[in-house]
């Protein structure tokens, strides 16, 4: 297993060709506490903040330091040692296996030819196991339901053993059911030290298994901090819209944002 | 069977061609004859075995194993199924570039080790792959669809330009026409096999040493980069690789088409998809089925004989509109 990683985010500015949409990240930090999430209405630039961060898009302005070393001077073979990431969808253009799936997250850690190691087969055992897919291992991606295909793309990032992995919504599409075992499997690979950050859609989901969230506007952080402090009517307003309505769970206090008619 | 076992297969097929095609054609060989030329003796069956038959055979095993080989690390790079030299209108660009170093005699010289067919097919590979590249790059413009449709249109672009070509030659290099529209193994001597191998194994060489970055590749470009692969570097290398290694083979062999699909998918099927196995897997097979085709075209049609680009075409062409009707309408 990896030592936790930080990554940092500098002065960074970023935008698609001549748009006037534009990313401004003046600071930002990743990797101290164990479950982060990034929330924002759509088109608010979630994804690209991600991949920004994952070093798959360089920013225009600013640097993206991952340990203190800019992602843009390292290989992304030496990258993907220290940290993962993990798209919104992984297109298969042949039909793998559960298993070699998994193994492919092992990518990082071979040499040209190399073939797997014990310490390979302990990580991808291990993933397999912590998502509950041993059963299916020899079986093809698609004889599988939505969610048991990214329960095996989030085994594919662990078995990587990255110090910080990158989601990008890792409970897209998937039932209430689905969701909520997806995230406790992020979570309890967090209790054991990854740090995870994922863009998160659903914010009740993000309020229930999140440390810290950070709360994106139209580019730009609107807020950042605890859950209880970023899912208030003050930030969400301005976000959203006022169509919400914010209740608190009897028991824990935790917000449970609703829409309004 | 094993996976290791798979390969001991492939590689039992390949030398089984090896050692039983140079003995099919027109001509019944002796073998005592044929034993005899190799004790230094000079005998007419051991000329015909050594100088044309083996040769032949040989050329047809390293064409075949390299556009298969070519084929399966395209249809990783352009994440297209039906992706190979032909299909893309490489093989079609190289052999109007080798067609014109054999038409136009003034147009000789030589570049280091390098004949006027080798130096213009490689331009002729670089300038279709390069075309296909920029309409793939283009937004909307990687469908399955355009691509295949622009690369096919390059082949039939470069037929084109070859038969206008060939119309100002003098007729007696007309001969060797066919082979620059459909690709045949007719003109194998030692020699087009060193041309051969001179392109064809630097450019596989090239492939090979991208093996593993291919797998990751499989689930797309963001997951790979995710994973530690630099998919733009993996991309120029597999261009730069296949675009020399199709342009060895069409230098000697003209645009022969569907090895490159048919052994891939072939071996996918049988060993599964990790591209370190379907690599060399490839080879031996797409090099087998294409002396295979070579011995079939020679043996059937004896004394003449079937090009065997059109033989592939025959086969592999159903391939590729079964696979083409298949496909969901995917990225």
């Amino acid at each position: 297993m990896s030592l936790p990683a930080e990554l940092a985010l500098r002065a960074v500015r970023f935008g698609y060709g001549t748009d006037a949409w534009e990313l401004r990240i003046p600071a930002l930090s990743f990797g101290r506490e164990p479950l982060c999430g990034i929330v924002g209405p759509n088109g608010s630039g979630k994804s690209t903040l991600l991949k920004i961060a994952a070093g798959l898009l360089l920013p225009r302005e600013g640097v993206v330091e991952l340990d203190g070393c800019s992602l843009a001077r390292q290989r992304r073979i030496q990258i993907a040692r220290v940290l993962g990431f993990l798209p919104q969808e992984c297109p298969a253009l042949f039909d793998y296996t559960v298993e070699q799936v998994v193994a492919m997250g092992r990518h990082a850690h071979g040499g040209v030819l190399e073939m797997p190691n014990p310490g390979d087969r302990e990580a991808v055992a291990r993933a397999l196991a912590d998502v509950g897919l041993e059963a299916l291992r020899h079986r093809p991606l698609s004889h599988l339901s939505g969610g048991e295909r990214r329960r095996a793309w989030i085994a594919s990032a662990l078995a990587q053993e990255p110090g910080l992995l990158l989601l990008d919504e890792p409970t897209q599409s998937l039932d209430l059911h689905q969701a909520a075992a997806v995230m406790e499997i992020l979570a309890r690979r967090a209790a054991d030290g990854l740090r995870v950050v994922a863009v998160m859609h659903d914010l009740n989901l993000a309020a229930l298994f999140c440390d810290r969230l950070v709360l994106l506007q139209a580019g730009g952080i609107a807020a950042e901090g605890a859950p209880s402090e970023i899912l208030t009517e003050n930030h969400l307003f301005q976000a959203y819209g006022n169509r919400l309505e914010i209740l608190r769970r009897p028991e824990t206090k935790t917000p449970i944002v609703l829409a309004k008619k | 069977m094993t996976k290791n076992h798979k390969i001991y297969a492939f590689l039992a097929v390949f030398a089984v061609c090896l050692a039983v095609f140079p003995w099919i054609g027109t001509e019944r060989l002796s073998f005592r004859e044929v034993f005899s030329f190799l004790i230094g003796e000079w005998t007419a069956d051991g000329m015909i075995f050594f100088q044309i038959r083996l040769p032949r055979v040989l050329m047809g095993l390293i064409a075949g194993g390299a556009l298969a080989m070519a084929g399966a690390a395209l249809q990783v790079m352009f994440r297209n199924p039906l992706a190979e030299p032909w299909t893309l209108g490489i093989a079609g660009g190289a052999s109007l570039g080798a067609f014109l170093a054999r038409a136009c005699p003034f147009l000789w010289f030589a570049l280091g080790p390098l004949n006027t067919s080798q130096v213009l097919a490689l331009l002729g590979a670089g300038g279709a792959l390069s075309l296909v590249l920029s309409l793939a790059r283009r937004p909307g413009g990687a469908g399955t669809q355009t691509l295949l449709l622009a690369g096919v249109t390059i082949g039939v672009i470069s037929g084109g330009a070859i038969m206008v070509i060939s119309g100002f030659i003098s007729p007696w290099k007309l001969a060797e026409f066919h082979r620059w529209l459909l690709g045949g193994l007719d003109a194998a001597d030692w020699r087009s096999v060193g041309t051969l191998i001179f392109l064809a194994v630097p450019g596989l060489a090239i492939l090979a040493m991208q093996a593993r970055d291919y797998n990751p590749l499989g689930l797309g470009e963001e997951m790979a980069a995710g994973q530690g692969v630099d998919v733009a570097r993996v991309r120029r290398w597999t261009a730069i690789g296949a675009g020399i290694a199709s342009a060895g083979v069409a230098a000697v062999a003209g645009p022969v088409g569907f090895v490159g699909l048919l052994a891939p998918h072939a071996v996918r099927r049988i060993v599964g998809p990790d591209m370190r196995t379907v690599l060399p897997c490839s080879f031996l097979f797409g090099g087998a089925l294409l002396a295979a085709c070579d011995a079939a075209g020679r043996w059937a049609a004896s004394p003449l004989e079937v090009p065997v680009g059109a033989l592939t075409a025959v086969l592999g062409g159903p391939l590729f509109l079964w696979l083409l009707a298949r496909r969901r309408q995917g990225p």
